[in-house]
């Protein structure tokens, strides 16, 4: 019993000495948020705020597929994990009426921060609730939107250009239509290049969190897709079930099928990196938040990348990601929290963030006539964020998702039904929901 | 919590006091013992037991606490009863029930019946044997969607090794066909050993003399091991399937590590139904009925098999 | 030994040995391979065909342990001589190191929440073991079958009111909130298998006790505990086994502060990519100490397995 309790005892030890322990202070504020690279150049940049305010910033970032799932239980289970939070954009809904996050209109007026200095298209998005209301519970942090890139290097060889010339009778270059992007795939696929075997695209198909419903929207968006027939209606028949709406959601399963690599049945932002990093598909979907990481990469990044936004087909439309700051009512620390948030509003620090490689959602940086040019993806980013549109952001919105998800993997991945039968699935659960909630 | 008065008084007694203590009757010791452990099970099991019961008649959601409660009876239970994807949830469990039941009593007997010739070093194979069943589910469950990847993962290349198939051109965890299989095959790789354990114990407990004498009345082998053997073994093999059974009907870190319940909903077990709906949908009402059907279920299955057991200990 | 007729001809325990031998290596892949993966570079990792013979590399285990970020290499060229091996290997990746991961954490939570409960149940669950096991209690039977029933609810679905319970108690997320739970989960087993140990301590020894001017507690404490050690011994580390590798628990009530490993290594990712040897290296830190644990438990295994209803 001695020796095990000595082994143990030393295991204690050896742990404590590999665990870096940090010193708890009273103005230690946490920042929550999830793990991908803009989450870095966030710590980056609070290192000003640490030393002008004297605070010191711990961050847990969580990966995405857990993100949601955990931080919402975290919110809903009261904890104080988390001081500050950069919430989706989704969340705002039972943010605000579950009274999770402040609200952050007297604050605004108190320092003078006006969200007329912030893109319309995010504050509609990441601040307000009701939608479109002068209610704010988060400041925009982060715009996003899904979007493509691809391998220039391959685009731009003459031998490969010459075979797609021959193959499909038009030059190749960045898709104009979500058609086109199709048939450029099915180019590529099973392809040798460089002695791989190359594959066409890497989407969204992730069940577990919304990797499935953020990528389909994508297709969904572009055939001009609506929720709901009169906006705040809930009426979805006929708009969620049109027959534009399911001819976009086979395009996506026959995207899947036809142009994809084996094993990414289940792949989402992690995956569609990897799938890309490693040589493997010719175009790739993901959030503009990676776009600095991917023109850094080593191996195929810089000259051998390029981007371009989600291809119109009946209308220009991309799948709205990003997040809000916001400040979570259990933190027993609002006001040092609420410091970080008049310091991130800041223009100055606004302008360093996109340095950084955050998209900042500021005026003054988007505005800038250099801003375009600052960055190969940076027009893409400003084109994306004109016709973004978002997933509902009712307080139901996990159940609403978590629906889609469902009838989406069911039909896409698992081959189960047809796409209409797959809408009219969905118009079913999402009745239920809103039924549940008084609202039909 | 479970700190009652009573315990503290029992842990720290001072010299007067424990001489009143001498005094107690040996009930009154007997209950000191028996009430911190009971009232511990009592606040972490039965209470939340009503309380989602409780729940079950209701629409309440945990996420919503500004909403009103309010008892909508059996309507709950109505919903679930008819929702057909809750039953394929169900079906998905019987299927995974059954066959690592079935492959696990197969290959757990047969490897305990090898042993059980006590070859040399058997003590030590064994051992090696029983390790995965001791590993945590959820970390060996992630590292198996590594060895499941087409192409770079150990599983699919040894598959394709042995019979020529190009390793990309199945997986095992995106394919609606294959993904079934895929939880049986880590959960017998898992728990194998634990039926061969058990079997062990139940060989081993057959005395030498019964085989002695079958060998001097000059029965066959085949009949030996059909009329000794298995009849002596029975009870513990059933008892391996009793534990297995409730494990698995409750399976969900392996599965949700592996899958998470896809693709599509084709490996969604109960459980991992359940938490979606509990914590994601936050249905707490509706998924505390849920539960509740769960629970009756397995108590009820298992109380029969018991009975079935008891007799065949009997006879 | 003298030859026995019903002891098997040596043909035939080759025969056995063979087979189980094969079966045990066959088992064991997986193990081994989590092991190798480990000490493999990223790229190495998901080479095609998997590679068996490798350069070892520690990289797994430093990206383990820390959290990096890309610079570049400009910047990279102007920083000071890497200070030790963990920064070197980072350096080569065009990264640097920024500050330790949370591993280092999430592993103490598991070490504090595991060995908390494991002492608690012991100590709830030896005074309670000892009165059934000596007293006359009115329902003996019953309280025994409901303290095992406990332990066939699935845990998802007590769950739901645990989270409630705990949302307003405050104790969501918190070391003393995870120890109470899994010592109540642990309960079961630990009365159920000390039980059985101690009715196997003779009578007489207490009585003997008892006639010599010792009290009830002292006889207890004195004569039956230390008859009992192996016993309690044997049955913490089964109760430490379940308390380090829950999963579904964790999952839904800690978030980060008593966050425990198995919900923590799954989650381990790289920059912008899945990091394979890091998520291996986390896994073998995890699952050796059980391993250990399993081989020193292998006599009373089975016995720890069946909740003392297979004695060998």
């Amino acid at each position: 019993m001695t020796k095990r309790t000595k082994t143990a005892v030393s295991l204690l030890a050896l742990t404590a000495a590999a665990g870096f322990g940090s010193a708890a202070q009273a103005d230690d504020l946490t920042l929550c948020w999830a793990a991908w690279d803009p989450a870095n150049a966030l710590v980056e940049l609070s290192k000003d705020f640490e030393e002008k305010t004297g605070h010191t910033m711990s961050f847990e970032f969580i990966p995405w597929p857990n993100f949601a799932d955990r931080m919402l239980n975290e919110l809903n289970s009261g904890g104080k994990l988390c001081d500050l939070l950069i919430g989706d954009s989704q969340w705002i809904g039972g943010g605000a009426e579950n009274g999770h996050y402040v609200k952050l209109n007297d604050f605004f007026e108190a320092e003078g921060i006006s969200m007329d200095d912030f893109a319309p298209a995010t504050v509609y998005a990441y601040s307000t609730w009701p939608k479109g209301t002068p209610n704010y519970y988060a400041l925009p942090a982060m715009g996003d939107a899904n979007g493509w890139f691809y391998r220039k290097d391959w685009f731009e060889n003459e031998e490969i250009r010459a075979a797609y010339k021959e193959a499909t009778g038009k030059g190749l270059g960045e898709p104009k239509s979500q058609k086109e992007l199709m048939e450029i795939a099915k180019f590529f696929q099973g392809r040798e290049i460089d002695g791989n075997t190359v594959y066409g695209v890497s989407i969204f198909t992730e069940r577990g969190s919304e990797g499935i419903t953020m990528g389909a929207t994508g297709a969904l968006y572009a055939w001009g897709f609506k929720y709901e027939n009169t906006p705040g209606s809930y009426d979805m028949e006929g708009a969620v079930n049109s027959p534009e709406a399911i001819e976009a959601l086979e395009f996506y399963k026959e995207l899947y099928e036809c142009c994809t690599p084996p094993g990414y049945t289940n792949s989402y932002m992690g995956e569609s990196l990897d799938a890309f990093k490693s040589g493997q598909v010719a175009m790739a979907m993901n959030w503009f938040a990676f776009f600095p990481g991917l023109y850094q990469d080593p191996d195929v990044g810089g000259d051998k990348i390029d981007f371009f936004v989600n291809p119109p087909q009946n209308q220009p439309g991309s799948t709205l990601g990003g997040q809000g700051i916001s400040v979570v009512s259990y933190s027993d620390k609002q006001d040092a929290a609420l410091e970080y948030i008049k310091w991130f509003a800041d223009p100055e620090i606004q302008a360093r963030w996109w340095e950084l490689g955050g998209y900042s959602a500021h005026n003054a940086v988007l505005n800038d006539p250099g801003f375009v040019d600052s960055q190969p993806f940076a027009g893409d980013f400003l084109e994306a964020m004109q016709n973004v549109q978002d997933f509902w952001q009712e307080p139901a919105y996990a159940e609403l998702l978590l629906a889609m998800q469902k009838r989406l993997h069911d039909y896409v991945v698992a081959d189960k039904g047809t796409a209409e039968e797959a809408l009219n699935l969905l118009i079913e659960d999402w009745t239920e929901v809103f039924e549940d909630e008084g609202k039909l | 919590m479970s700190e009652s008065p009573i315990t503290r008084m029992a842990e720290a007694t001072p010299q007067p006091l424990a001489r009143k203590v001498r005094g107690l009757s040996d009930r009154a010791i007997a209950w000191i013992f028996v009430a911190p452990t009971i009232f511990l099970l009592l606040a972490v099991n039965i209470f939340p037991l009503i309380w989602t019961i409780n729940l079950s008649f209701t629409n309440f959601k945990a996420n919503r606490p500004n909403r009103e409660v309010e008892y909508i009876g059996l309507r709950n239970y109505e919903r679930i009863l008819t929702d057909s994807d809750i039953w394929l949830s169900m079906q998905a469990t019987a299927h995974f029930l059954f066959w690592t039941i079935f492959f696990q009593v197969l290959i757990g007997f047969t490897l305990a019946w090898l042993i059980n010739k006590k070859f040399k070093g058997n003590d030590l194979w064994t051992t090696i044997i029983v390790l995965p069943m001791m590993l945590s589910p959820a970390v060996v469950g992630n590292f198996w969607t590594f060895l499941y990847q087409p192409q770079i993962g150990l599983f699919n290349y040894v598959v394709a090794f042995f019979t020529g198939a190009d390793p990309s051109s199945f997986e095992m965890l995106g394919s609606v066909q294959l993904a079934p299989w895929a939880i049986v095959i880590v959960d017998t790789w898992m728990w194998t050993p634990f039926v061969m354990l058990i079997c062990l114990a139940g060989l081993r407990s057959i005395p030498d003399y019964i085989y002695e004498a079958a060998e001097i009345d000059r029965a066959s082998k085949w009949r030996q091991f059909w009329t000794i053997t298995v009849p002596m073994v029975m009870p513990f093999l059933m008892l391996a399937v009793l534990f297995r059974g409730i494990e698995n009907f409750k399976m969900f870190d392996l599965v949700v590590q592996l899958t998470g319940g896809g693709p599509g909903s084709t490996t969604e077990l109960a459980s991992i139904n359940l938490k979606r709906e509990a914590f994601e949908k936050w249905r707490t009402g509706y998924s505390s009925a849920f539960a509740i059907i769960l629970f009756v279920t397995v108590f009820g299955l298992a109380s029969i098999y018991v009975k079935a057991l008891n007799k065949v200990k009997d006879r | 030994m003298s030859y026995s007729i019903t002891d098997p001809s040596p043909r035939q325990k080759w025969f056995a040995g063979t087979l189980v031998i094969l079966y045990a290596l066959i088992t064991l892949m997986p193990l081994v391979w989590i092991l190798m993966t480990g000490f493999k570079t990223p790229p190495d990792s998901i080479s095609y065909p998997p590679k068996v013979i490798f350069q070892p590399s520690l990289e797994g285990y430093v990206n383990l342990f820390t959290t990096r970020t890309r610079v570049s290499p400009d910047d990279l060229a102007a920083l000071p001589p890497p200070a030790n091996f963990a920064e070197e290997i980072v350096r080569n990746r065009d990264m640097v190191i920024v500050g330790p991961s949370k591993f280092g954490e999430r592993f103490m939570n598991s070490v504090i929440i595991g060995f908390g409960s494991t002492f608690l149940s012991i100590f709830l669950g030896t005074l309670a073991a000892y009165a059934f096991s000596r007293y006359k209690i009115p329902l003996k039977d019953d309280l025994l079958f409901f303290i095992l029933s406990t332990r066939m609810m699935p845990p998802i679905a007590v769950a739901i009111p645990i989270f409630l319970m705990y949302r307003t108690l405050g104790l969501s997320d918190t070391h003393l909130g995870m120890i109470l739970l899994y010592t109540a989960v642990n309960i079961s087993l630990a009365v159920w298998l000390l039980k059985g140990f101690i009715d196997e301590i003779p009578r007489e020894y207490e009585e003997a006790a008892l006639i010599d001017g010792y009290t009830r507690f002292q006889a207890f404490y004195k004569v039956v505990l230390p008859q009992a050690a192996t016993g309690i011994a044997s049955t913490a580390i089964f109760c430490l086994i379940f308390a380090w590798n829950e999963y579904a628990f964790a999952v839904l009530l800690t978030s980060g502060t008593a966050q425990t490993a198995p919900p923590f290594i799954p989650t381990i990712i790289g920059v912008g990519g899945l990091d394979w040897p890091a998520v291996a290296a986390g896994a073998t830190i995890f699952l050796l100490p059980v391993m250990v644990f399993t081989i020193l438990l292998r006599k009373h295994l089975l016995r720890g397995i069946t909740f003392g209803a297979v004695r060998k």
